[in-house]
């Protein structure tokens, strides 16, 4: 069925903070490699060396200049986006077929490739761009959160993360139980005000957004700490030249 | 939005055909007109092939219209499958009105009721056909009150056009109808004219900031995802059609409204061959009007996801 499960026991999802990602594509890169062979296979590429490649991708990032305003200096906010595994999901309910479900038991929003009779009208109903048709299968396909890692057994434990999560080189990626307010997830978006894109949709997305952090008031006029200032009086003309170098 | 032109072609020739079933059923319940079997063949029988070519059309788009069928389990939950379930509903009293239209030639008593049913359940088809567009929070120019008047509208307007079309041919058609379709001509103008005033004047509550939760004094894309285009931006970016609106509108005005209502009042005031010729103008003027004006609903469509690929409003 179709129609939305009242809560889910657990609500699995990712925290994703703008403060440290650094729009190095390799959470897109590797999710596109895992699941390539992975719960929603393949993930079809069209003219992939030609002129106009067209191709499935469950996370993309996008880059945004926020220009200065109100005390705030511009910045440039790399901003990656996949399925945010909404608790009201409309790409669920709008679906026909019961193709489209949401697990009662974690969460997850998931599509039966073998109910999907490829409508399209779930990826017209997210406002997020999560849903993609496979125009070779004929059928949706979207992020299933690596379900096929996160539960796999013959995986080390530590290994059980999704893709996206698990190559993030700098940690700006977070998996967890965003419905238990004591999971360390939970803890960074209280800590952080972590919160929802277009929250005005009304969808209630499980996955989280943590703010770029407010820059130092005097962050480009602060001069070099004292202890690193040259110090004074070394004879030595060449540990005065290193002293200087290395202050700088 | 990409006007997937299956899609087009089911929502207005359904609509139409919802609607010919709707007058045409009418007018026959209060013995307007006869119940004769010529004009019940031509007349129900070209709104069967306006609904059932229309209603198969739009599986043509699908990914796999071999599971067509499972549309018709979601009801609970989906317009799309409300209106599928509604179409094929549809047909239980339309069979029996043909039945007793085309075969008895004689619709009173017990009959009517099958002609009631089945201008109750036209009208309900179309209605869940327009929600299945306006319950879509993501497109403004779709979520609104406009787009269900809209659809009612067009299918009752190209509806009436038709009946005027069907029975000057069987030389039935009270010169009342085509006084009726005028005035349905005249309130759906006013109804498009309104839609149009709305989307023009209005926009989606979201914005880049809302979409990326970051602030300053403007959010702007720097850079995409990709070089090339993807999936949602060729579905859901379409602007080929909302470069040429202005014209696209003013063909929708000329072909859809006013030469059938010309056409309509020259019919009420002339009778017999020339109104049954400017009854079949205006019916294929409403039908290419018809399809402009339906390209335009869904080019002139943004989707809030364009925000994240540029877009400043949506």
């Amino acid at each position: 069925m179709t129609t939305l499960p009242t809560s889910s026991e657990k609500k699995l999802g990712l925290v994703i903070d703008l403060d440290i990602c650094v729009g190095c594509h390799a959470c897109a890169v590797n999710c596109k490699e895992w699941n390539s062979g992975g719960h929603a296979a393949p993930l079809t590429d069209r003219d992939a060396y030609g002129d106009k490649p067209i191709g499935i991708w469950f996370n993309r990032i996008h880059t945004f200049e926020a220009k200065a305003g109100d005390g705030e200096p511009a910045r440039t906010v790399h901003f990656p986006k996949s399925c945010l595994h909404c608790e009201d999901a409309a790409c669920v309910t709008v679906c026909p077929t019961g193709a489209s479900f949401k697990r009662t038991e974690d969460g997850i929003v998931l599509v039966n490739e073998a109910k999907c009779i490829g409508c399209k009208l779930c990826s017209w109903a997210c406002p997020y761009g999560a849903r993609e048709y496979d125009a070779d299968e004929g059928v949706m396909k979207k992020c299933t959160l690596c379900i096929d890692r996160i539960y796999n057994e013959n995986m080390e434990e530590v290994d059980r993360v999704p893709a996206c999560v698990s190559t993030c080189p700098v940690g700006a990626r977070h998996f967890g139980d965003l419905g238990d307010a004591n999971s360390a997830v939970s803890q960074l978006v209280a800590e952080r005000q972590g919160y929802d894109l277009m929250p005005e949709m009304g969808y209630k997305p499980t996955n989280k957004y943590l703010p770029p952090r407010a820059r130092r008031a005097n962050a480009e006029t602060s001069t070099m700490p004292t202890e690193l200032a040259p110090t004074p009086g070394t004879d030595n003309p060449i540990l005065r030249w290193i002293d200087r170098a290395l202050s700088r | 939005m990409h006007p997937a032109f299956s899609v087009i072609f089911f929502t207005t020739a359904s609509g139409a055909g919802y609607g010919l079933l709707g007058v045409l059923a009418v007018l026959a319940a209060w013995q307007v007109i006869p119940a004769d079997r010529l004009s019940g063949i031509v007349g129900l029988g070209l709104a069967f092939v306006l609904v059932s070519g229309g209603l198969m059309s739009s599986t043509f788009h699908l990914g796999h219209p071999e599971r067509a069928w499972r549309a018709l389990t979601q009801w609970r939950s989906s317009w799309l499958s409300r209106e599928g379930v509604l179409a094929v509903l549809t047909y239980i009293p339309w069979l029996a009105l043909a039945y007793a239209w085309i075969i008895r030639e004689d619709i009173s008593g017990l009959w009517g009721v099958a002609a009631g049913l089945s201008v109750a359940l036209a009208a309900t088809t179309v209605y869940a056909t327009a929600m299945i567009y306006a319950s879509l929070k993501t497109v403004h120019q779709w979520c609104n009150p406009w787009t269900v008047r809209v659809y009612l509208m067009m299918a009752l307007a190209s509806g009436a056009v038709f009946a005027c079309a069907v029975l000057t041919s069987t030389g039935i058609a009270p010169q009342g109808l085509f006084a009726f379709a005028a005035i349905v001509l005249l309130v759906a103008w006013r109804v498009k004219r309104s839609y149009w005033q709305y989307i023009d004047t209005t926009q989606h509550a979201a914005t880049p900031a809302s979409a990326t939760g970051l602030t300053g004094a403007s959010v702007k894309l720097l850079e995409g995802p990709h070089t090339e285009e993807n999936y949602l931006q060729q579905e859901m970016g379409f602007k080929v059609a909302r470069k040429h609106a202005a014209k696209l509108r003013k063909i929708v005005h000329i072909a859809t409204f006013a030469v059938p209502l010309v056409l309509m009042i020259v019919a009420y005031l002339s009778g017999g061959f020339a109104a049954a010729s400017a009854s079949i103008l205006a019916a294929m003027s409403i039908s290419l009007g018809l399809i402009t004006e339906r390209w335009l609903f869904f080019a002139e469509a943004r989707h809030v996801v364009t925000l994240y690929y540029g877009a400043q409003a949506a």
